[in-house]
C-alpha cells in the first residue's frame, strides 16, 4: 500500500454505505511504509502522513467481525494492520489530523463527536450486526464510552495500549491483563522520540554556532575549539543524553537531572582541557553557569514527549526552574559575551 | 525502573459516595491509578496520575474531577504568551504537532 492510499486510484472507495466497497488493506508493510516511518521520526514531511478516514476491512470480515477503532496517523494505521494479520475484522479509522490516538484524544480529535458522526457516515450499523466497538485504551480521555453507547446503541471496549496486545486481547474473550494497560516509557520509546528533541534543537544551535564563530572576528579571545565543544556538549546532553538516561539521573524534575548531566558534562570538559587555570577563569564561569541552564531547559522540553508527567507537575516544574534557568543563562551569557569580547589573549 | 513525577501536584479527586463500582477507571487509567479492592473502588497511586482525564470523561456517576490537560513544557510555554488553553500543537496553525 503506498503512501497516497486508497483514494489517489478510486475515489469512491473512501465513503461507502456498502461492505462490498470497503477497501481491504494487507497487513504487511511495503519498503515504502518504513521508509516512510524513518522519516517522520526525524521530522521530514510529517504531517503529509495520514491515511484517509473511514471504514477498511482487514481479511474478509462478515457482520460479527469485531470492529476496531483508530485515528488517521499512518504510522498507528500501519502497527495497527501489521497486529492484525491473520483476522477477520473491520478498522473504523476516525479524522484525527494525521495525529496519533493518545494525542488526539487528549486534544478531543479522537472524540465522542467524530466518532458518532463517523459511525453515521459510514454505515457501521448496517455493516455488522452486533453492537460492540473496540477502542485502543489511550482512546479513552477523548471518547467517553456511556455517552456512545446512549448515542448509537454501540458498547465501548476498552482494548489494550498496545497494539501488539490486541490478538491476545481477542482470544482472551476481552480481557486485558493488568500490564497490557500500562503505559510503559522504556528506553525504546525514549530513543524513537529523540530525533523530535534533536533536531529542532539542532536547528538553532548550528546558526548561533555559526554567528559565534562569524562574530571571532572582532573577538579579543575568540572562542575555541574547547568552548564549541561545551556548546554542542550541552544541547546532546539535553536534548538526547537525559531523555535517553532519564530513569537513572537522580531528582524528578527533568529540567534538575538535565541541568545535573550538563554541568557533570561541563565541568568534566573543562577540567580536562584545563579550563580553570588563571586567565580563564570569568569564561569557564561562564560556561558553567551557561550550558548545565541549556540543558536543563531543553531537558524540561522531553515533558511533552514522556507519557507520565501531569500538567500541575510540569507546571510546578516551570514555576521552579525557569526562573533559575533564566538567571544563569543571562549571567553566564554576560560573562561569556565580556571575556569573549575584552578578556585578555591567553598566552600559550 | 518505573518513573515517577513530581508528588503531591495532581488535581485528581475521587467521591466515593457517587461511585457505583462500574470499575471502569481502574480500566481506562494508563498508570494504575484506582484499584478495585473488596467490591470498592480506590485511588491507590495518586502521584502516578498524570491528569489524561480519561477517568472522569469516561465515569458514568461523575464520581472523578480531574484538570485534564497536557504535561508539556512548550505547550504551557505557548498558553502562557497566548494566554490561552496550553496546546499540543506547538508549531502553530498547521496543526503541526512536535510534541506528540
Ligand atoms: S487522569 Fe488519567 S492518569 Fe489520572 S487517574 Fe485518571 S485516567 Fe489515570
Ligand atoms: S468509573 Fe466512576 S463509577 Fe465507575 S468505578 Fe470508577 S469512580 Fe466508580
Amino acid at each position: 500500500m503506498s503512501e497516497s492510499n486508497c483514494c489517489a486510484e478510486t475515489p469512491a472507495c473512501c465513503w461507502y454505505t456498502a461492505a462490498k466497497e470497503v477497501q481491504t488493506v494487507s497487513t504487511t508493510l511495503t519498503t515504502s511504509d518504513m521508509l516512510g516511518a524513518w522519516k517522520v521520526r526525524w521530522g521530514f514531511g510529517r504531517m503529509e502522513y495520514m491515511v484517509e478516514p473511514g471504514l477498511y476491512a482487514i481479511g474478509s470480515p462478515d457482520g460479527n467481525a469485531p470492529v476496531l477503532v483508530s485515528a488517521n496517523y499512518k504510522l498507528t494505521f500501519d502497527v495497527l494492520r501489521q497486529s492484525l494479520s491473520g483476522m477477520d475484522c473491520w478498522l473504523l479509522i476516525l479524522d484525527t489530523d494525521g495525529v496519533n490516538v493518545w494525542c488526539a484524544a487528549g486534544k478531543g480529535t479522537f472524540g465522542t463527536e467524530e466518532l458518532v458522526s463517523r459511525m453515521t457516515q459510514t454505515g457501521l450499523a448496517e455493516v455488522v450486526t452486533h453492537r460492540q466497538l473496540i477502542l485502543p485504551q489511550l482512546g479513552a480521555p477523548g471518547i467517553a464510552s456511556h455517552e456512545v453507547a446512549k448515542r448509537t446503541g454501540f458498547n465501548v471496549i476498552f482494548g489494550p495500549v498496545r497494539a501488539r496486545d490486541i490478538k491476545g486481547f481477542i482470544t482472551a474473550g476481552y480481557q486485558a491483563t493488568r500490564e497490557m494497560r500500562m503505559v510503559e516509557f522504556t528506553f525504546w520509546d525514549r530513543l524513537v522520540l529523540v530525533p523530535m528533541e534533536f533536531v529542532p534543537a539542532m536547528q538553532i544551535t548550528m546558526p548561533i554556532l555559526g554567528a559565534l564563530l562569524l562574530s571571532n572576528q572582532f573577538a579579543a579571545r575568540p572562542f575555541d575549539k574547547v568552548d564549541i565543544t561545551a556548546y554542542t556538549g550541552a544541547v546532546v546532553t539535553g536534548s538526547v543524553l537525559t531523555p535517553l538516561l532519564l530513569p537513572y539521573i537522580p531528582g524528578k524534575a527533568f529540567s534538575l537531572k538535565g541541568w545535573l548531566l550538563g554541568l557533570g558534562w561541563v565541568v568534566s570538559l573543562l577540567t580536562l582541557s584545563r579550563r580553570f587555570a588563571k586567565g580563564n577563569l570569568l569564561r569557564s564561569a561562564g560556561q558553567v553557569l551557561l550550558f548545565p541552564a541549556l540543558s536543563a531547559y531543553l531537558a524540561m522540553n522531553f515533558t511533552g514527549s514522556s507519557t507520565y508527567t501531569s500538567p500541575s507537575g510540569v507546571k510546578k516544574e516551570m514555576e521552579r526552574s525557569l526562573p533559575l534557568i533564566c538567571t544563569a543563562s543571562i549571567l553566564g551569557g554576560i560573562m561569556l559575551l565580556v571575556s569573549h569580547l575584552f578578556g585578555r589573549s591567553k598566552k600559550q | 525502573m518505573t518513573l515517577t513525577y513530581l508528588k503531591d501536584v495532581v488535581t485528581l479527586s475521587f467521591s466515593p459516595s457517587k461511585c457505583i463500582g462500574c470499575g471502569l477507571c481502574t480500566m481506562v487509567c494508563p498508570h494504575g491509578v484506582f484499584a478495585m479492592k473488596e467490591k470498592e473502588v480506590q485511588i491507590v497511586n495518586r502521584d502516578a496520575c498524570m491528569e489524561c482525564g480519561a477517568c472522569a470523561l469516561n465515569c458514568p456517576a461523575k464520581a472523578i474531577e480531574v484538570d485534564a490537560g497536557v504535561g508539556c513544557a512548550a505547550a504551557i510555554i505557548t498558553g502562557w504568551i497566548t494566554g490561552g488553553e496550553p496546546s499540543c500543537d506547538c508549531a502553530g496553525p498547521q496543526k503541526k504537532s512536535r510534541c506528540c
